[in-house]
């Protein structure tokens, strides 16, 4: 039994409030860049505290689909969409929706580390202080809430003051997703998160990842399918834009309904 | 060893020689000037130099004292009213200038850039000597900052794009409108490379003297009033290098060397300002 399974059954058994309802909500979802097609008709929905895997090979629009969700995609110059995606049951590109807070539900890590050139502190204060979460002296509990969730709290505790730039690349990752979960959002999405780290560094954010669950609702893009399938509950498998199949992480890696699925974890292309 | 290798080694040795020339070529002139300066500038630097005014011919002991605190004044009035505009449309045209605006904007900062500072000067005095009816220190600053705006704007520019497209999308994926965003992640990333823009700009204005010509004029006593004109060391140089006596000759060369040094410090501070960028990283 793995522990995703495990995970499951302990869900199963919380009161009917607490079961996983989809948080986020994808009907129909297509994305242009320009005149380019990227995403054709998306629609999924992610469970709540759970891991979700995007897989699939480059280019099929994983990230662009991530990025639609915290719609960090309006920075692009002619890009539109057709379809919605819904977050707690309202339209991110609602007219009402603030995209400031959006942001703050929605927390991001990126494929490499990219800490802000200040002090390991400073760098996860940075969204309560913006967001006006905490007060100025409450800031400091709630990073050292957010270096813990990170794992990274003992590494790091007797130098907060120093660079986040001087840290390892797998410790810089870790302070990003502190930095991320100090905002403390409901969802967390992953850009590919181990792609530029170690196998040892890739370890400790997968059991990570495993670990944040309990509190959070996460959607990873991988191009490592052992990795999906050692820490994703549900995985969604794209291809050339198009979500392909959408399913319980044993069952697409073991009985795949879609044949280009089953030629893609078994290696046969990507 | 085969004939193409003994020709490669000796064209190899031949350019190398060549761009070794042409660099001490480069580097020659400042060498001479400054020695030049230090052989006959550095006798008459004594304390009164930094501290007196002048004194009438034939007495000793006169200083340029109005004209160095003369120079700070203008050049520090050209920073307060220059280096905001300047870096607040760098900042723009890095951030938001890839429209029609930005260009316009761009060429126009270009434009400026290459305008001589003479032009600079008569504009300042039409616009602001003419109409007050006399000289003042303040015309000489507004002239100063309208040198500095393009040039700083333009290496502010360079600066901020220089910061990686990650850093902005980190502070964005956390909630950071994107003007917070502009400002207290791009800019402070950038802004070592921001002060080192402003400090050669700087430097640069700080040795012009044709605009001052026509706004500061010069004076021979101290003077610490923006509205009335006012001494700084390019003037104190014109005026007692075109002077017909020896003592003011003298003084000139010290003024030079005073003000060549001032600028050689402000582009060590630039450079030190830009290492501890990289130092940083």
């Amino acid at each position: 039994m793995t522990a995703g399974m495990r995970e499951r059954l302990d869900r199963a058994a919380l009161p009917a409030a607490e079961r996983p309802t989809p948080v986020i909500d994808v009907r129909g979802y297509s994305f242009w860049y320009g005149p380019t097609q990227a995403l054709f008709d998306i629609t999924l929905q992610i469970p709540r505290r759970a891991v979700t895997a995007l897989i699939g090979p480059s280019g099929c629009g994983k990230t662009t689909f991530l990025r639609s969700i915290n719609r960090l995609n309006d920075l692009i110059p002619s890009t539109h969409h057709t379809g919605d995606i819904l977050l707690e049951g309202v339209s991110v590109f609602s007219p009402g929706m603030d995209i400031v807070s959006l942001r703050r539900q929605v927390g991001m890590v990126f494929q490499r580390p990219n800490p802000f050139p200040k002090t390991i502190f400073d760098n996860v204060a940075y969204g309560p202080r913006m967001n006006g979460l905490a007060r100025e002296r409450d800031v400091p509990e709630r990073v050292e809430r957010a270096l813990r969730q990170a794992a990274l709290w003992d590494e790091v505790k007797d130098r907060l003051r120093e660079p986040g730039t001087s840290l390892s690349g797998g410790q810089q990752q870790r302070l990003c997703i502190a930095r991320a979960l100090a905002n403390e959002p409901e969802v967390l999405l992953m850009d590919e998160p181990t792609s530029a780290l170690d196998p040892i560094a890739t370890e400790r954010i997968e059991e990570l990842v495993v670990e944040l669950k309990r509190r959070y609702t996460i959607v990873i893009v991988t191009h490592n399918m052992q990795q999906a399938a050692r820490i994703a509950d549900f995985t969604g498998f794209f291809y050339l834009g198009r979500l392909v199949e959408f399913g319980d992480t044993a069952q697409v890696f073991t009985r795949p309904r879609d044949e280009r699925t089953e030629a893609y974890i078994t290696g046969r292309f990507g | 060893m085969s004939a193409r290798a003994i020709r490669r080694r000796i064209l190899s040795a031949a350019m190398t020689g060549l761009v070794g020339v042409l660099c001490a070529a480069a580097v020659l002139p400042l060498v001479l000037i400054f020695a030049d300066l230090l052989h006959k500038g550095a006798t008459s630097i004594d304390w009164n130099f930094f501290v007196r005014t002048p004194v009438p011919i034939g007495q000793s002991g006169g200083g340029v004292a109005h004209a160095i605190v003369g120079s700070a004044i203008i050049v520090g009035t050209a920073c307060l009213i220059g280096l905001p505009i300047g870096i607040g449309a760098g900042i723009y045209l890095a951030e938001y200038g890839t429209g029609r605006l930005g260009w316009t904007v761009r060429f126009v900062a270009d434009v400026l850039n290459g305008t001589p500072s003479i032009v600079i000067g008569i504009l300042a005095w039409t616009w602001f000597v003419r109409p007050v009816g006399h000289f003042s220190a303040l015309a000489a600053s507004v002239a100063l900052a309208m040198l500095m705006v393009p040039m700083v704007a333009r290496t502010t520019e360079e600066m901020v794009r220089l910061v990686p497209h990650s850093l902005r999308e980190a502070a964005l994926a956390l909630g950071y409108p994107r003007w917070r965003t502009s400002l207290q992640v791009v800019v402070r990333t950038a802004v070592a490379g921001i002060v080192t823009g402003a400090l050669v700009a700087v430097a640069r204005i700080a040795g012009e003297t044709a605009p001052l010509l026509f706004t500061a004029l010069g004076n021979l006593n101290f003077s610490l009033s923006l509205g009335h004109p006012m001494q700084a060391l390019p003037l104190q140089i014109f005026t007692y290098a075109t002077g017909p006596f020896e003592e003011w000759h003298r003084l000139a060369w010290a003024s030079a060397l005073v003000l060549m040094a001032l600028v050689l410090l402000l582009a060590m501070a630039a450079r030190w300002a830009t290492r501890q960028r990289y130092g940083t990283r």
